[in-house]
Parts: C-alpha cells; structure tokens; sequence
C-alpha cells in the first residue's frame, strides 16, 4: 500500500508528459532547432512553478506527509562532470528524442522498439559504473 | 472533454509536471527519473564489477514503482485521452524534416523512420538507437541527473551545478540536431 501513491504520481506523470507531447521526438527536434517555443514553455513554466513551490516550503508553510521540512538534496560541486557529461546526454536526447523518463513513457503508448533504448540505456549506466574513477569530474 | 483529449498547452504541462515534483518532495523523495538505470544494473548484479553499484536497492523500489506507473500514464494517455490529433508543429520544422525523408512529421509521438519495425530490422536503425541509448544511460549518470533531476529539480532549487549540467544537455542537444542529424538522414 505505502508504494500505491508512487503508482499512481507515475501514471499522472505520464499522462502530463503524452499529452504536453514532451515526449514527442519531433518537438525535440524543433526545440533544438529554435523553431517553437512549446517545450521552452513547458521547461520555463515547470522551473518558475518549483521555484514558487520551493520558496513557500522554505518559509516553512508546507511540511513533508512526515512532518520534516522539504528539502531538495545539494548536488555536488563540480564542472566537468556536468559540461561533459551534460552534452554526451545531450547528443542521445536528440538523436532518440526521449530522456530517461519519456523511454518509459513511450514504450507505454507502444513504442514497443523502446526496450532497445532502455537496455543500452542500461548498459551505458553500467559503463560509466565501470570507467567511474577514470573519468575527471 | 475536447480539451483533455487535444494536446496540452505548454503553460498546462509545465506547471503538472512542477506538481509531480512537489508530490514526489511531499512522500520525501527527489524527482529524477534516471537513478532507476542505476538500481537495475543493482539488481542485475552490477555490484560485482563496480563499487558504484552497491548500494542498498530496496530503497529505491518506489523509484522503480514510479516507472511502472510511467508506463501506465503513457498507455493511458494514447488509448483514452487522445484524439489521435496531429502535433502542431511549426511549418519549417515539417518541411524541413519531409526533405530529410521523414514522412509524416507529428503524426505519431517518435518517427517510424528510427523506430518502425523496418528501422529496427535495418543494422544501421538497430546501431542508432542503440548509441543514443548508450549516450543517454551513460551521460545521464556522468552528470548526475536528467531533464527532471537537473532541468526541473535542480533548477527550482537554483542550483548552480544543475545550471551547468542544462547548458551541458544543451550543447549536445544542439550538436546533435543541426550538424549530425543532418549527416545521418
């Protein structure tokens, strides 16, 4: 029952995420191509509506269901790790169309072809696991 | 009715999908839709080979839960609250994609040109989408986070390293789609 609720902010995720067509490989395309605003929107519109929602938190008006204060985790300090990493993730997002969410998502609306994205997507995980402490960060 | 079943507008999503951050924040987890690659190489005994993969999985279940539920959401989405309505896309993009051999541009959510049974049966359809999802699952954990770990989480809580990492997504995403798309169709 305590994961029932995962379930259903994951279905709700999804359906936001078919039906603003984030997960269409062609508004991707056009975003990274300057030709619409529609995912500039979607992302600008998504970061003012968290950065609201983390300043109200932060005065203290709304508590976590545990009743601890709500916090978002610091990520560590660093350059090349998010230059490098960033723009090899970069490359995949528009060469699939689809990040680690969507691949999900689409694969639920039947993009069946998904799974072989998702296992090299895996994979790489894996990879970077493995050549983790020869790669600079 | 019609206007659950025609896309959403941008001012729409952006706004639910802050919601889901802010519910994920609420059950006290972060929202980043990557870490559950990490927890199957977990899984699938990827601890053997790499320290990075040892960790206690079984706290992150509800990570994997949120994915089935992804799953769902897309399958709910596309059977019940669609129209079946074209993207509208902007006119360049269309033209521009139809010369490139794409037929029918925001007709479906991904082209069947990479993703129809005859790309995946092809060895070049088959290596394409296998090396994105490697550049995806391997980027992704290089930099720490996703589009919802860093582009939406990170950046709601100003977070510089976030900031860089979106640059980071940018610069790829760029590269990718107006010098080496262009070579691949």
């Amino acid at each position: 029952m305590k994961y029932l609720k995962f379930l259903l902010v994951g279905i709700f995720f999804g359906v936001v995420l078919v039906k603003s067509e984030a997960v269409s490989w062609y508004r991707i395309y056009e975003m990274f191509r300057f030709q619409s605003f529609h995912m500039y929107g979607i992302i600008g519109s998504a970061v003012i509506s968290g950065i609201l929602f983390l300043q109200i938190t932060k005065r203290g008006y709304i508590k976590s269901i545990a009743g601890a204060d709500i916090f978002v985790p610091k990520k560590e300090n660093g350059l090349i790790r998010y230059i490098l990493g960033g723009s090899i993730f970069g490359l995949g997002w528009a060469l699939i169309g689809a990040c680690p969410g969507p691949m999900y998502i689409l694969l639920g609306t039947g993009v069946i072809s998904m799974l072989i994205v998702i296992s090299a997507a895996i994979l790489g995980t894996f990879i970077y696991g493995v050549l983790r402490d020869k790669l600079p960060h | 009715m019609e206007f659950i079943l025609n896309p959403w507008p941008w001012y729409v999503s952006g706004p639910l999908i802050a919601l889901v951050m802010a519910l994920l924040l609420y059950f006290g987890k972060t929202f980043g839709m990557s870490s559950n690659l990490r927890t199957m190489c977990t899984i699938a005994g990827a601890g053997k080979a790499s320290n990075f993969f040892k960790f206690k999985w079984r706290d992150q279940i509800w990570n994997l839960i949120l994915v089935v539920g992804a799953v769902i959401g897309g399958f709910i989405a596309t059977h019940y609250l669609s129209n079946n309505s074209i993207s509208n896309l902007n006119p360049e993009t269309i033209s521009e994609l139809q010369d490139m051999g794409f037929k029918n541009p925001g007709a479906t959510l991904v082209p069947n040109e990479m993703y129809g049974w005859e790309a995946i049966t092809s060895i070049e359809g088959l290596v394409l989408l296998i090396v994105g999802g490697l550049l995806v699952g391997f980027g992704t954990r290089y930099a720490a986070g996703c589009t919802s770990g860093h582009a939406i989480t990170g950046l709601s809580s100003l977070q510089k390293p976030s900031l860089i990492a979106v640059i980071g997504f940018f610069i790829g995403g760029l590269v990718m789609t107006n010098f080496i798309l262009p070579l691949i169709f």
